[in-house]
């Protein structure tokens, strides 16, 4: 038996979550949030904006790794933000 | 007292046309009288899968236009003389009924003294979805464990409890491999159910006979042998209110081919 496939027999056996079953409904949970959800994609897209400007007025965001999107948490829907935050403005 | 319950999906091809004439039929054999309704206007097919394409002399729009009596209309199944088919019309569309003219026709067979009026839905969520879903107080959804027609049942749950007053849809998975399941490829009966979170009615496994009985023009729920057939029957049952426990899926291999893998080189 080759190597490799030895190793994805190992995999097999204790259980790895990258076969396609598990991609498939991590998938379709995904999707059906934002379909249960019905937030059109544009207004998420404003929401995040606006967001963003009022952060901003308080902290420096590191607008590459700002992720804003919806999520199940406890069998609700949140809309969780993971904002990095570079430094933090010095209030006047 | 009759049950009027419309089989949905949302998405095409899962198997909504083949569950109401399997599920009319075996309900039939159990003794009921049962009515089937094709809303699937200008898309005729559950008149195929029943074999019935040649009895056809009025269809559903020419009830509604009063241009025959609805017992003209209505084919009854020589195999069984309690299903009874009110065929769709092929040449018209879906604009050709409205909701309030499928109240109508739902009562006139009620007044038939049917005991079952199963409705099969057009795919989609529009006008066809609204007309089969009208006069109907029970639906089944029937999905396959994809990614599409899951998503698409969703909706359609959706909808119905908003649009349609239709608490609790019941679910059929249907065209289910057991062995892509095992071998962690395929969404299993259980993901599907708590991903949509609706009453699981029925698992109808693939079955090759599906094919050859349509090819027929013999619902499978007819045959003894077939899996599918035996799942139908079962579901009938459960319909009618019997406790009947779920098709254990692993039978499905057979003593043969369990045996054909164990000696299976790798």
């Amino acid at each position: 038996m080759a190597f490799p496939l030895f190793l994805e027999k190992i995999e097999k056996l204790f259980g790895r979550t990258d076969n396609s079953r598990s991609v498939v409904k991590n998938r379709l949970q995904l999707v059906l949030m934002h379909d249960r959800a019905d937030i059109p994609a544009p207004m998420m897209e404003l929401m995040r904006a606006e967001l963003l400007a009022v952060l901003s007025k308080y902290v420096e965001i590191d607008q590459q790794q700002l992720e804003v999107n919806l999520e199940r948490a406890d069998g609700t829907i949140a809309l969780i933000a993971n904002i990095p935050i570079m430094r933090v403005r010095t209030v006047d | 007292m009759s049950r009027v319950i419309v089989i949905t999906s949302g998405k095409g091809g899962v198997g909504k046309t083949t569950t109401t004439a399997n599920l009319g039929m075996a309900l039939a054999n159990m003794g009921e009288k049962v009515a089937l309704l094709d809303a699937d206007i200008g898309l005729r097919n559950l008149d195929l899968v029943l074999g019935l394409e040649n009895r056809i002399v009025y269809d559903i729009v020419d009830v509604v236009e009063e241009r025959c009596k609805l017992r003209q209309a209505l084919i009854k199944d020589k195999r069984n003389p309690n299903l009874a088919l009110l065929p769709a019309a092929q040449t018209r569309d879906k604009t050709a009924v409205n909701p309030d003219q499928m109240k109508k026709l739902v009562e006139d067979l009620k007044e038939e003294g049917f005991s079952f009026i199963l409705i099969d839905c057009p795919a989609g969520i529009e006008q066809g979805f609204k007309n089969a879903t009208a006069a109907a107080t029970e639906a089944i959804i029937v999905t396959n464990p994809e990614i599409s027609s899951v998503r698409d049942a969703d909706r359609i749950v959706g909808k119905l409890e908003a649009e349609a007053e239709l608490k609790n849809p019941l679910l059929i998975v249907n065209r289910v491999r057991p062995a892509m399941i095992k071998n962690q490829e395929m969404m299993s009966v259980e993901d599907v159910q708590e991903i949509l979170a609706i009453k699981l009615l029925g698992v109808i496994p693939e079955d090759d006979c599906i094919i050859t009985s349509t090819n027929r023009g013999e619902p499978v729920s007819m045959s003894e042998t077939s899996r599918a057939g035996q799942a139908y029957r079962n579901v009938a049952r459960r319909i009618r209110g019997e406790e009947v426990p779920m098709l254990n899926l692993e039978e499905s291999f057979g003593f043969f081919s369990r045996l054909k893998k164990l000696f299976a080189v790798s």
